[in-house]
């Protein structure tokens, strides 16, 4: 299941930090963050709760991107 | 200026005017004369004021164990330099430092809106009528098949038929296409295009979600998370770059002075050992303000994003960072005839041998094969013209793979191939003209034959010429179409290469083989109407579908998606490209370049922090403007 989320970061390394983050993250499959449109497409492992990852997905970003949000 | 940008903006304006005249003050051009604490303690209201927010991400980052960030860089290379007595040059670094990130910042937030603005075909509301008035509604909460209205200046929010009303269509949104067009009752439309004239009551054909404007931005908008191997090799450079530079800054922090105390090689430059430390200490302090990587992470996905933006402006539609790559590196391309080259309707070209006036032959025609909704017939009462009344055929026989025999007005007529002639014992004329042609017998007699042809849109020639000049070696027309036909068209647009008479599967078998001639970076592009040649569309390196305007089907195979059937916007998609992977590698080359050459000069105590500072801003600032020229693609 793939799903696209709005967020907000400053910078674009900022944005590649955050991609790897959300990645290493269980239950993603994969990811991708385009700083240009400020989105973040996330591909759930199959079975895993979107709402839970996504929890984890926003607070291991903050970890490498203090400033970053992303919009659930 | 968004709030955040405002409130930087305001610190770092507070900050220098603060900064300026102290730093006058320690460099002793004003006749000031402060003692150091004072001027420690002065330094620091600047330098907190303007780096307060970067102090505290560094901290939280090292509290994370994510240590090699710019936040964290900044902050050594500054506090490095104000406890070796630098107070200047640690403030201004820190200043210039949050200068280039609001300008960054303020430039990305641009060209954002103005890519968003150029793809600005998202509809706010459909009208619906209740009653005398209408009724505003969000447009994908309008059903199938309900009728909405649109007033003059508005955009068509979800496509359907005219109902009632005409008027013409902006649909330069969608196609790049700036001639307005006229549609009336029974038309089909497309939602993104804006009413000009007059008031449309349209009858949905399709959810919002499923609409045109939907699509295209949908589109456009996961086109860059399909990333290209630029930006992967960005990504993986500035993974590296950072740690590596902050490596080397430690190791020119500790080796050089241990090397001299050690040798006493060079020692007599300084006068005390702290000297020596100081010295090194600064230049690695340098070393890392040189170590961010963000001018170069910037400026090439903002390169491809304001590439694929530009692009779709002028109704080209990229649905990846990596396909206008692959687009740059096309030297080979393959046609697909009908629909691409030629203009995919059939008409009358001309009639020959008949003994009758022309009109009264293709009436006979017309009229005999009015049941039929073969492309040829419909070709034939199209070339007829008038209104075909039907009631003047009787006992119409329709021969299959011949043609058809029926009584027109009382007489027998016979419509169709050589076969269906010679079936009928007629005597026919062979004709030399290319195209298929439909003999005509009255009460058994030969009365000429019409001639009917694929016409060649008026732009072909010209995009073969145009493509030649963007740099593709080799252009290639593959046709189902017999040999005589795939050569004249050929002829006509100046092709030397064809391939006829090919089946869809031949087709892919060609586009292999082509593929196989395809010498390193070389990539083949195949472009097609998408209709029946999705095989192909995938099997080539890139696949472009053209006039794909409300064909899904042609959207979902194709990399590139050409807005409306012009030729000559293949050319303009490879030049889009060409443009924008030379600003991508100018920018690389550039950033990279100059930034080794700024820590080789801070290596050897040549470039001071000033230095390092302005090329880390500047090299970021001219990236950005470099690559926000990917924008501008109208004229390629």
């Amino acid at each position: 299941m793939k799903k696209s989320y709005q967020i907000d970061v400053d910078c674009a390394n900022c944005a590649n930090l955050m991609e790897d983050a959300a990645k290493k993250t269980a239950g993603v499959k994969d990811c991708t963050v385009s700083f240009m449109t400020l989105k973040m497409k996330v591909e759930f492992e199959e079975g895993a709760d979107p709402a839970a990852v996504m929890q984890e997905v926003r607070s291991n970003c903050k970890k490498v991107e203090s400033d970053c949000e992303v919009f659930l | 200026m968004n709030r955040k940008q405002k409130n930087l903006l305001i610190r770092i304006v507070a900050a220098a005017l603060f900064f300026v005249p102290l730093y006058l003050i320690s460099e002793e051009t004003v006749p000031v004369r402060l003692p150091k604490p004072v001027l420690f303690l002065l330094f620091l209201v600047p330098y907190l004021l303007v780096g307060h927010d970067i102090l505290r991400k560094a901290f939280n980052g090292i509290r994370n164990r994510q240590v090699f960030d710019e936040n964290f860089l900044m902050t050594v290379a500054t506090v490095g330099a104000i406890v070796l007595g630098e107070y200047g040059e640690g403030v201004a670094v820190m200043l210039l430092y949050q200068i280039g990130e609001l300008f960054q910042s303020y430039a990305v937030g641009r060209s954002r809106r103005n890519i968003a603005a150029l793809m600005d075909i998202r509809p706010d509301y459909a009208n619906i009528e209740a009653g005398e008035s209408l009724e505003q509604v969000a447009p994908d909460e309008v059903a199938v098949g309900t009728v909405i209205v649109v007033q003059p200046g508005e955009k068509i929010p979800i496509d359907g038929v005219v109902e009632q009303g005409s008027s013409s269509l902006n649909t330069s949104a969608l196609t790049g296409e700036s001639r307005p067009r006229a549609v009336g009752a029974g038309d089909e439309v497309l939602s993104g295009s804006i009413n000009m004239t007059s008031l449309l009551r349209i009858r949905t054909t399709k959810e919002f979600d499923e609409s045109t404007a939907s699509k295209i931005l949908d589109l456009v908008e996961n086109a860059a998370s399909r990333k290209s191997r630029s930006e992967n090799f960005i990504s993986k450079f500035a993974r590296h770059y950072t740690p590596i530079v902050c490596c080397a800054a430690l190791a020119l922090a500790v080796l050089p002075p241990l090397f001299i105390m050690a040798t006493k090689i060079g020692a007599g430059r300084y006068a005390t050992v702290g000297a020596v430390w100081s010295d090194w200490v600064l230049r690695a302090c340098t070393f890392l303000v040189i170590s961010c990587p963000c001018a170069v992470v910037i400026s090439v996905p903002l390169s491809f994003f304001a590439g694929i933006g530009g692009a779709s402006g002028q109704g080209i539609l990229i649905k990846g960072s990596n396909y206008l790559e692959t687009l740059s590196n096309v030297k080979v391309v393959a046609f697909d005839k009908t629909g691409t080259i030629t203009k995919g309707n059939f008409a009358v070209t001309a009639v020959h041998h008949s003994p009758l006036d022309d009109e009264q032959i293709l009436e006979y025609a017309a009229l005999a094969e009015c049941h039929s909704s073969h492309p040829i017939s419909k070709s034939l009462q199209a070339a007829y013209g008038k209104r075909i009344d039907r009631r003047r055929a009787a006992d119409v026989e329709e021969i299959s793979g011949r043609g058809v025999v029926a009584k027109v007005d009382g007489r027998s007529v016979a419509v169709g191939n050589e076969k269906q002639m010679e079936s009928l014992g007629v005597a026919y004329r062979p004709c030399r003209h290319v195209g298929t042609i439909v003999h005509v017998a009255l009460d058994g007699k030969y009365c000429g034959h019409i001639v009917i042809a694929d016409e060649v849109k008026e732009n072909a020639a010209e995009a073969m010429r145009q493509l030649k000049r963007a740099g593709v070696e080799k252009a290639v027309m593959l046709t189902g179409d017999a040999e005589s036909v795939a050569k004249k068209v050929a002829e006509e647009v100046g092709l030397t290469d064809y391939r006829a008479g090919l089946l869809p599967a031949d087709k892919v078998a060609c586009v292999e083989a082509l593929l196989g001639d395809c010498a390193g970076s070389a990539r083949l592009a195949f472009v097609g109407d998408g209709i029946n040649d999705a095989p192909v569309l995938s099997r080539a390196d890139i696949g472009i579908a053209m006039g794909a305007l409300g064909s899904d089907a042609a959207i979902e195979a194709a990399d590139v998606v050409l807005m409306d059937d012009d030729p000559l916007k293949i050319a303009k998609a490879i030049k889009i490209s060409r443009k924008c992977l030379g600003i991508v590698r100018q920018n690389i080359v550039f950033a990279i370049g100059v930034k080794i050459l700024c820590l080789l000069l801070a290596a050897l105590g040549i470039a001071d922090m000033w230095l390092a500072i302005a090329a880390d801003v500047g090299v970021m600032i001219l990236a950005v403007l470099n690559a926000i020229r990917c924008l501008f693609v109208k004229n390629l």
